[in-house]
């Protein structure tokens, strides 16, 4: 149906990306659509030539592509994020990409879109997760460096869209002090304050504050992966922390060493999941991304056709 | 009940203990009475329900939610409380209104329920609850709420919170009882110290300080008696008018684990000693033995039989009405030989001492004692009182070398806290199989006995020398040519069939690192299986 790709993980000719994620954006293809933020996501990420060509798609504008339509809406899940809506001979079908309904500072909120065919993700389908509040988690962050104001706090964090959230939180909840962050970071948090995003003053977690206790009662955020590696030596007894819908099983935060789980994710809860179904108003489900079987039960029960589709290339550790 | 779950949450992923200190300090000083003594009480064990069995929580569950949602949920959190707490499903119009129970209000509400109402109960508050609340009401109902915390600790964050000393609290501790109103207010300086009232109290106990040869070149042996150390627990028998306790050297009663011992304390009297399994004077088993007997909340009549516990008596800190602990050790000691001799059970004997000329004469002894369950001498200085805590210079203890073997690095895995970039906890083995074609196989566990720098070098031989990941555990290259070679000393050996190799160290430390030496060298299995007892 119109030649072209949702997503593709191998470069195609023509290929519809939903948002900057590296598992869903990928570098190589000859013709990219997305909308603008993810475009200049992408040039941050690859370079102004990671692809051939490129169109922005405008929210809400519908567009042609090889007689069917094409219409992007916002998806809640990072800047720039989109859902895409495909329509042919009156069916309309609603690609989610990553979705979350949680309210986000750093993003315009997901809209639901009714269609005849929804596929969803389900990275958190499962009834166990349930994300609490976001500003709950960053509040509980707060008190612990409040508690420990000799010990850093490393906040593991997702460099596009987490990161960032992260830090709009906590200043949306008055802390006023300096970020540091992780030169990972850095290109990606300039490019939210160039979009109006207002993290507050950053700097770098470089060893030049050496002496460790230039960073006693701070809080650094970095990408997760650096916290178990030699580079956070340079901080005085930290507090690990990470941002992850992950963290609300327990077993998973001891399994990474994490002393301080904070339950914040740009993907759906499952009553985020369940909800949205209902609200498209979808006769058909497909399920992606995550654990599928879980919400195609789930919509069994609620007599709605559902099947799963399990493609390959994406992360299930996304988040 | 928010709070309560948060402090839970945050205990059981903090591994350092300051950090744990800090926590529980936090909570007892922001958090109201009663809830901070119930959950003083939660933490030490001291608050069970009986209207409520873990069984049915599978059943309530399901109750209320789809039987194959609920079977996906489990298999993949993989615990029972944890998948129920996160999966329940609010009853409509349950909405948590009154989001804020207390952990008073919980507790109420549980142990006031009878049998037939106690699932209803939990359920009621379970719809009331958040999740991670709903978690530690899960945890406390069914026991156990394994958050790394001991009573003993719980005791050092009270002491911490109000300025006193640790001792004051463990004397202090058998005569309360949850909430703990008193002991708050005393520690927030709004109540006096709350009297003792109960009987057969726990008197703090005197602790001695390491020494060897070196330092004792310059303490006059004449000034000292010294005894055998044994290798059992340091315990404290105390009987009054018909109460009789058996506590650990922390002050915890293990009455309940040794009734065998309890029924022969037919004395009035406090007694400080070694508990060990045997039939003195001609039998004293090891060690392993005696933890056949150990952290038991039942004992059955074939462990009485097999493993009979006593007491090894090293003093004597009251008799009658009469407090002895401000008298010198020979004075005591010969109150001790006098009141042990009288007594005349075979569950109480005295522990000898060891009549010495000089320190060399002594260290001959010590490296070659009369018995195996003599992990050193003591020396105690004729005039000491008796004193709670580690005084330097009063007592000595003077250990025998340590057992040591050459070991194989075989996986590390990253510590927490200050070591959180660093491997830093060991798993090392010995060679076992036919010498042509030798296996490692895992013997024991240290994480600590090198110095940071030693850590940084231990580090870098793990990351440059990984063959697989699991989690936070890398198994690195251990081959008869290539690998890290661990002189690892630990205190004893124990048969264990937990393990693979048989065998299970008791305090095993690093103590040097044999770059030097070839894997290939590193001991067998059957050098550790001989030094089985």
């Amino acid at each position: 149906m119109g030649d072209f790709f949702v997503d593709p993980v191998r470069p195609v000719d023509r290929a519809l990306i939903t948002h900057g994620h590296a598992d869903h954006a990928r570098s190589g293809h000859a013709h990219v659509m997305a909308t603008d933020d993810t475009l200049a996501i992408m040039a941050l990420r690859y370079g102004e030539d990671f692809a051939g060509a490129t169109q922005t798609a405008v929210l809400g504008e519908r567009m042609e592509i090889g007689g069917v339509g094409v219409t992007f809406h916002p998806a809640g899940h990072v800047l720039g994020s989109a859902q895409i809506a495909v329509e042919q001979a009156g069916t309309r079908i609603v690609v989610s990409g990553d979705y979350k309904r949680q309210a986000d500072p750093t993003c315009l909120p997901f809209e639901p879109i009714a269609c005849d065919i929804f596929i969803t993700e389900a990275t958190f389908g499962l009834p166990v997760f349930r994300h609490p509040p976001a500003e709950e988690e960053v509040a509980r962050l707060l008190k612990s460096v409040r508690q420990f104001p000799e010990r850093a706090h490393l906040v593991g964090a997702y460099a596009l869209g987490k990161a960032q959230r992260m830090i709009r939180l906590l200043r949306d909840a008055g802390y006023e002090e300096p970020i540091y962050i992780h030169g990972a970071l850095a290109k990606l948090c300039d490019f939210y304050q160039q979009k109006g995003i207002d993290l507050g003053p950053l700097e770098p977690a470089t060893v030049d504050r050496a002496n460790k206790e230039g960073f006693a009662g701070a809080i650094v955020v970095g990408p997760p992966s650096a916290f178990a590696d030699r580079w956070a030596r340079r901080f005085p007894d930290p507090v690990s922390a990470f941002a992850s819908g992950w963290m609300r099983i327990r077993q998973r935060a001891k399994q990474r060493g994490v002393e301080l789980p904070l339950i914040v994710s740009d993907h759906s809860d499952w009553d985020e999941l369940t909800a949205t179904i209902h609200e498209t108003g979808a006769g058909e489900v497909w399920v992606t991304h995550g654990r599928e079987e879980a919400l195609v039960r789930w919509c069994e029960i609620e007599g709605i056709k559902a099947r799963p589709l399990h493609l390959v290339g994406y992360e299930d550790e996304g988040d | 009940m928010d709070a309560f779950a948060q402090l839970l949450d945050r205990l059981v992923l903090a591994s350092a203990r300051n950090a744990k200190l800090a926590l529980m300090r936090d909570y007892f000083s922001v958090t109201r009475d009663p809830d901070r003594g119930l959950a003083l009480a939660a933490l030490t064990g001291d608050l069970s329900f009986s209207s409520v069995k873990p069984a049915m929580l599978r059943t309530l569950i399901t109750e209320r939610m789809d039987p194959v949602l609920f079977a996906y949920s489990y298999d993949y959190v993989g615990d029972l409380a944890e998948t129920v707490s996160l999966a329940w499903q609010q009853r409509e119009g349950s909405r948590p209104n009154d989001r804020d129970i207390s952990l008073a209000d919980a507790v109420e509400r549980l142990s006031s329920a009878s049998r037939s109402d106690g699932p209803r109960v939990l359920e009621d508050l379970l719809d009331r609850m958040e999740a991670p609340a709903r978690f530690a009401i899960i945890k406390l109902v069914t026991g156990g709420l394994r958050v790394g915390v001991s009573t003993g600790l719980a005791k050092q964050a009270l002491a911490e919170m109000g300025g006193v000393h640790v001792h004051e609290i463990e004397e202090l501790w058998h005569g309360l009882t949850p909430p703990y109103g008193e002991l708050f207010a005393w520690l927030e300086g709004t109540g006096e110290k709350p009297v003792s009232a109960a009987r057969a109290m726990f008197r703090p106990v005197m602790l001695s300080t390491a020494t060897d040869l070196a330092e004792l070149a310059n303490v006059d042996p004449s000034e000292y008696s010294a005894e055998w150390k044994w290798d059992g627990i340091r315990v404290q028998a105390v009987s009054e008018s018909g109460t009789r306790r058996l506590y650990s050297r922390t002050g915890d009663d293990i009455s309940g684990t040794f009734p065998d011992v309890l029924e022969a304390m037919d004395f009035d009297a406090a007694l400080d000693g070694e508990l060990l399994v045997g039939t003195p004077p001609d039998h004293t088993g090891s060690f392993s033995d005696l933890q056949q007997r150990l952290n038991r909340k039942s004992v059955s009549d074939k462990q009485l039989k097999a493993f009979p516990a006593f007491v090894r008596c090293y003093d004597l800190l009251q008799e009658a009405d009469e407090d002895l602990r401000p008298l010198p050790f020979v004075e005591r000691r010969k109150r001790l030989e006098a009141f042990i001799g009288a007594l005349g059970s075979p569950r109480f004997d005295l522990s000898p001492l060891v009549p010495f000329g000089n320190w060399e004469e002594l260290e001959g002894l010590r490296t070659a004692p009369p018995h195996p369950v003599i992990e050193g001498v003591m020396l105690k200085r004729h005039d000491s009182r008796y004193l709670p805590g580690r005084p330097r210079g009063p007592w000595f203890k003077w250990k025998r070398d340590p057992h040591t073997v050459d070991a194989v690095l075989m996986y590390a895995q990253r510590g927490h806290g200050k070591r959180s970039s660093f491997y830093s906890d060991y798993t090392f083995g010995v060679w076992t199989g036919d010498a042509g074609q030798p296996e490692l196989v895992p013997v024991g566990k240290a994480y600590f006995g090198f110095t940071d720098e030693e850590l940084k070098q231990i580090d870098k031989f793990v990351r440059d020398n990984t063959i697989d990941r699991y989690g936070p555990v890398r198994a690195v290259r251990a081959e008869p040519g290539h690998g890290l070679v661990i002189e690892v000393a630990f205190e004893g050996l124990a048969r264990s069939t937990r393990h693979k190799s048989g065998v299970a160290m008791r305090f095993p430390r690093v103590s040097r690192l044999r770059w030097d030496k070839p894997p290939h060298e590193a001991d067998r299995l059957e050098t550790l299986q001989a030094m089985l007892d």
